[in-house]
Order: structure tokens, then C-alpha cells, then sequence
């Protein structure tokens, strides 16, 4: 599979909005996470909310699509100039080269909650304003996203829990090899909602502080929200030493558990291992991990028994969950994207809130930012059901 | 753009009225009457005992349309990698937890929390056949069932891997029913090859074109077609049942339909 260019890329989470003030967040070690209630959620527990969601206004012609979830991807789609760079995409390619494909795990859920309570008294009818088709629906993402783009090519929302938005890097990666399209908008928007809150509580797997992955008395996730946009094109040119290039993606699936990892990590290795194959690179060659890291007991001990199965103790590793929250379907972009920062930066970030590390979990995980030339980064993206996808991301495409 | 020719080896398929591809290809042939009774999905004994009982409709319908298919392909469903497409995956899960949510006392089931996951029929798949190669879940509202064939269409393309897809959907309940009416259930499963094989049923091309879509042929089960996104292949099934040649034009994203043209594979004509 030849490499493709992330030849523009923007991210929107607690951290902020855009790459400069998440790289900052980073450099300065700084969580977003905020004990501060969303909505009428009574749990104790910390959140990754975005700020300002409630005051963005979607362009007028879109406003059958506004809610919550399409507020936050137009909020994201602002940064960076990424309008900008979709613009001269289009200039290239036409707008039925362009595929667009998002990862969602609950799309416009949370408009259909507030529906609920909003139901006729008498006939139980929902508000006469709810739009099923723009806002609940899970393609709900991708159609909004595809329209305010004004593009015209292949598009679906790929939704696959928490793997979904490093998954869709795969569904680009194949629709450009078979010639379909030139290039693809792809990434990932989810947005807080009860579901998820209420669920991962039900399930007693929501911490009541900020998340600690591989913390030895981590108990449990945070939730956050986030979009992440990434436009993937055939190599164009090279312009530097800072283009990102996407080298492999490996996805399986666990065949084991609904909502728990197999125990050995064996799904998680697969992915890795078919990541590695596609780029043609071994385990020396990676230089940071940034892991799934979900800071639930099981999953970063069988994440972190599949890293050590392939790469020994020694390769530096971090779960950035503790500064995002974890993003759900939007995980896998946020953290292509960091990974992609991490490499034009030379820095290998370190995991917050890790107090004390877990002795059970053999490898090197960082509690500390490491100045370091990182050329090849991995991103690890499980979910429910047990799907894994590995993202292999590097400075310049293996030969 | 079309894509490489896909040799299709197997199908299955429950609905309203049918419960199997026999049943809706002799209806799709004209032989037998087509009418409208509630579809019915059986219980997956591949899932162990535990699984099987937290699963409801949906997941149900997904695998037993997979398992009817891959028998008839006479393949190997650990081997298979795997696309699932579906509208609104579980209508009855969602409307149970946003009940819930609404109320005084927000304390949702753990179990129907994990299976509301849109991938929760690819997660019971693999947990069912111990497949444990890749497996995505689309959704596109009217157009998953065409985006679930470019999709596998590309995937063999690429990897040249044998793939299934399963295209399903379930209604919602009111008050989500009056909001997004879906006829009934449905769920089809076809097992699809990069080359010919001895049970290869027909040869199938993908393309994009900008064209109206092809209608069902039994006018009465046009109402199937344009009310459950899955049976959006209705068309495509029905060329097959025929075993004819064609192009048929099935339901994508505006302004694109997804065109397959369709070749029958004599030998099992």
C-alpha cells in the first residue's frame, strides 16, 4: 500500500481549539478534564467538554443539522485553516474525488435524549423540530460535513465505538488504491451525551477523578469530546521535513467479549502486527506509542501485555487520555493527530495524572515529555466488540 | 471508475414475508406470491449460551443472515473479513436507553449499553464464528446498503481477501417510529470472492453514475425497497434470482447512484 500524505490536519478537544494550543497543552503537561457537570448529568465525574459548543452557529443553509455533535465538527472544521486547504483540494480534484468518512460512536445521540423529555404528554410524540435524518442518525456527521465541504464523493460514517475514527484512515487508504477518489476528508467528531455517561457508569467503568491510565489504581475512564479533521492524499510533494505521512493500518477484531478486551491483548497485537506488515517496518523502527490507554483496569493491562509481546519494555509510550479524556469515536483521530505533532516536534508526550505506575505493566510509559526525533509513531484505537485498529504514522514514506 | 469485477458465492436473507434466499429469490422470480408477514429472525446458537440470550433483534438478523450466506458460499466464516452496514443498528436499544435516560431514575442496563455500539452485530459475529480478521460497520442513512458494496467492492479490490457483507436494519418504536418509518426488518448477507469459484452464483462490477435508481420488479415489494435501507439491494436480488444479465442502479449519496452490473455464472445457472 503506498503512503499518503496528511496534507492538512486539524484537531478540536478540551485541550482547545486547533494544533497550537494542543501542542501547548502538551508541552505544558496540562489536562482539560474539569469536574464541571455536562448538561443535567448528576454522576461524579470529570469531563473532557469543549468550550463554547453551545454558542456555534452553523451555516444557515445547514441548519436542519444543528446539534450538539455537527456544532462541535463545524467548530473543528474552522481551525487550522483547514477550510482553506479542502478549498484547493477541491481546485485539484473535483468535488467527486473527494470521500469523506468520519468516525461517530454516538453522532447527534444527545438530540434525541432532550427529544425524550420533550415528549407530547398526550400522544408521546416527539418535538415537531426534532430531524431524525440531520441530527440522530449516525451518518447524521458525515452528511453535514460533506455538505458544508460542498463535496460529492463516496461517504459514510464508519462507526465502530472507540476504534471508528482510526478505522476510517483504512476506508481512505483503500478508496485511493482502487482509484475511486484522489484524496479524503477523514477523522472523527463525538460528542458528550447521557449514553455514554450513564453507560460507561452502568458498567462501573467511569472514574470519579481524572482519568490515570497504567496508574497501579486506575479505576476507570473520563469521557471527552472531540473533532478531528485529516485531509489524506497521494504523496504530492514533499515540502519539508515536517510532512506526515500515513504508512500503515492494521484492524481486527477480537472475536472474545462485548465490552472487555481479550485478556492477552491478542486482537490489539494483530493490529499492530498487520500495521507493521502493510508499511514494511519492524518494532525497532517505531520511536512512540501513543496507546489506547483507557485507564480501565483491563484494558491497558492486555493493551500493555500485546505492546510488550512486540516490543519489549523499551519503547516510549503514553495514553493522552489523561489531557483528552477519552474521545470515544473521535479517539482515533485526536490521537493520529497528536501522534502527527509528536513527530513534526520531536516530542514524545507524556501521560498525565499517572501517579503511580502499575509494576504489573511492563513498558515504558512516560510521565515525563521527552524531547526526542520521533520518525515513526504508533496509535492504538480498541473498542466494544472487541474491533482494534493501529495507525503507523512517520515523517517520510518507507522505501 | 469502475471497480475490479467480484465473484458473489453466496447469499442470505430475512425480511418480511421471507426467511431465506430461496424463499425471496422464488418471490424475486415471480413464482411465488410475495406478502407482507413480520420478519423473523432465530436465535444464534453459534453465540454462547451467556451472549445469546443479550442480543435482540438486530444482532439476530445480522448473523443469521451471515451464517445462511456463508453456507451457501461454502466458506469458511473465520476466514472472512467483514462489512456491516446498517441505518440505525438497534431501533429497540435506542429507544429503551433514551427511556430511561428521560426518566427520574437514569440507571441503563450494562448489557444494553454495550450492545447500543452500531458494531455490536460485528462484535457478536466475531464472538460467534471466532473470526477474528477485520470488520467494519458503516452507516449511511438511505445509502448504507450501496455504500456496504462500494465498500467490499474496494476492500477486495486492495486486499484481494474473500469478504462478506451484511446489510440490516430493525424499525424504531414510537414515538422514534413516526420520526423514521421503516417498513420492517430486514437483513441480507452476500459472500463475495476477487475470483470465480465453484459456486460462484454471478460476477458483479461497481461503479459510481449519476442515474435514478432501478425499482423492484414485483411492484408490491417496491414498498420493501423504499421502506427497510437494506432491502435498497432488492433490485440487485432480483436480477440475481433471474439469473440474468444487467445493470441495475441502486439508492447512494445525491447526486451518485452505486451501479452494479451483473453477470450470472453459468455454471450454476
Amino acid at each position: 500500500m503506498q503512503p499518503l500524505q496528511l496534507s492538512a490536519f486539524t484537531v478540536t478537544s478540551c485541550l482547545g481549539h486547533g494544533l497550537e494550543p494542543t501542542l501547548k497543552a502538551l508541552r505544558e503537561k496540562r489536562s482539560g478534564l474539569s469536574g464541571r457537570r455536562f448538561e443535567t448529568v448528576t454522576l461524579d465525574t470529570w469531563t473532557g467538554e469543549v468550550a463554547g459548543v453551545d454558542d456555534v452557529i452553523i451555516p444557515a443553509a445547514l441548519s436542519s443539522f444543528d446539534c450538539r455533535n455537527n456544532r462541535l465538527a463545524w467548530l473543528g472544521l474552522q481551525g487550522d485553516d483547514f477550510l482553506g486547504r479542502i478549498r484547493d483540494a477541491v481546485a485539484r480534484y473535483g468535488t467527486e474525488r473527494i470521500g469523506v468518512f468520519l468516525g461517530t460512536s454516538t453522532s447527534g445521540m444527545l438530540q434525541v435524549e432532550q427529544a425524550y423529555r420533550h415528549r407530547d404528554p398526550m400522544t408521546g410524540a416527539l418535538p415537531a423540530d426534532f430531524n431524525y435524518h440531520h441530527t440522530h442518525n449516525s451518518f447524521s456527521v458525515t452528511n453535514f460535513v460533506r455538505q458544508a465541504l460542498a463535496l460529492r464523493g463516496p461517504a459514510f460514517v464508519v462507526s465502530t465505538a472507540c476504534s471508528s475514527s482510526a478505522k476510517v484512515f483504512g476506508n481512505a487508504q483503500r478508496m485511493i488504491a482502487a482509484g475511486l477518489i484522489d484524496a479524503a476528508v477523514v477523522g472523527g467528531v463525538d460528542s458528550l451525551c447521557l449514553t455514554t455517561l450513564y453507560g460507561f457508569h452502568s458498567l462501573q467503568l467511569l472514574a470519579n477523578q481524572p482519568c490515570r491510565p497504567f496508574d497501579a489504581a486506575r479505576d476507570g475512564l473520563s469521557i471527552g469530546e472531540a473533532a478531528a479533521f485529516v485531509l489524506l492524499e497521494r504523496v504530492q510533494q514533499r515540502t519539508g521535513n515536517n510532512d506526515i505521512y500515513l504508512l500503515g493500518v492494521g484492524e481486527s477484531s477480537d472475536a472474545h467479549h462485548m465490552s472487555s478486551p481479550h485478556p492477552q491483548g491478542l486482537g490489539a497485537r494483530r493490529a499492530i502486527e498487520m500495521a507493521l506488515e502493510q508499511a514494511a517496518l519492524c518494532p525497532a523502527d517505531v520511536d512512540y506509542i501513543n496507546l489506547h490507554g483507557t485507564a480501565t483496569r483491563n484494558n491497558d493491562a492486555a493493551e500493555a501485555l500485546a505492546i510488550e509481546a512486540l516490543f519489549g519494555p523499551d519503547t516510549p509510550c503514553s495514553s493522552t487520555k489523561g489531557a483528552t479524556g477519552h474521545t470515544l469515536g473521535a479517539a482515533g483521530g485526536v490521537e493520529a493527530i497528536i501522534c502527527a505533532l509528536s513527530i513534526q516536534h520531536d516530542l514524545a508526550p507524556a501521560g498525565v495524572n499517572t501517579q503511580t505506575l502499575d509494576p504489573e505493566l511492563h513498558v515504558n510509559y512516560l510521565r515525563t515529555n521527552r524531547e526526542t526525533k520521533i520518525d515513526c509513531a504508533l496509535s492504538n484505537s480498541f473498542g466494544f466488540g472487541g474491533t482494534n485498529c493501529s495507525l503507523l504514522l512517520g515523517r517520510m514514506p518507507a522505501t | 471508475m469502475t471497480l475490479p469485477t467480484i465473484f458473489l458465492n453466496g447469499i442470505g436473507a430475512f425480511g418480511p414475508g421471507f426467511d431465506d434466499w430461496p424463499s425471496l429469490s422464488a418471490m424475486l422470480r415471480g413464482e411465488v406470491a410475495w406478502s407482507s408477514t413480520a420478519t423473523q429472525a432465530p436465535t444464534p446458537q453459534a453465540l454462547p449460551a451467556a451472549e445469546r440470550r443479550r442480543v435482540g433483534m438486530s444482532v439476530r438478523l445480522a448473523l443469521a443472515a451471515g451464517f445462511e450466506a456463508t453456507a451457501h458460499a461454502h466458506a469458511d466464516p473465520v476466514l472472512l473479513a467483514s462489512v456491516f452496514s446498517s441505518s440505525s443498528g438497534d431501533g429497540q436499544i435506542c429507544d429503551g436507553l433514551c427511556e430511561t435516560l428521560a426518566s427520574n431514575d437514569r440507571l441503563i442496563s450494562p448489557t444494553r449499553f454495550h450492545n447500543s455500539v452500531h458494531n455490536a452485530a460485528s462484535g457478536y459475529w466475531s464472538i460467534a464464528t471466532g473470526c477474528m480478521a477485520a470488520s467494519t460497520s458503516l452507516c449511511a442513512h438511505d445509502a448504507s446498503f450501496a455504500a456496504g458494496m462500494l465498500e467490499v467492492a474496494t476492500q477486495i479490490a486492495v486486499t484481494d481477501d474473500d469478504h462478506l457483507l451484511i446489510a440490516y436494519d430493525t424499525p424504531y418504536p414510537e414515538p422514534m417510529q413516526s420520526c423514521r418509518p421503516l417498513y420492517d426488518a430486514a437483513g441480507i448477507g452476500l459472500v463475495f470472492s476477487k475470483h470465480p469459484r465453484a459456486q460462484s452464483i454471478a460476477a458483479l462490477q461497481v461503479s459510481l453514475a449519476e442515474s435514478s435508481v432501478t425499482p423492484c420488479p414485483i411492484q408490491a415489494m417496491t414498498a420493501l425497497q423504499t421502506g427497510i435501507p437494506a432491502a435498497r439491494g432488492l433490485p440487485l436480488l432480483s436480477v440475481i434470482a433471474k439469473q440474468e444479465a444487467g445493470a441495475v442502479y441502486v439508492q447512494y449519496l445525491d447526486p451518485l447512484a452505486l451501479r452494479i452490473e451483473v453477470k450470472p455464472c453459468r455454471a450454476n445457472c
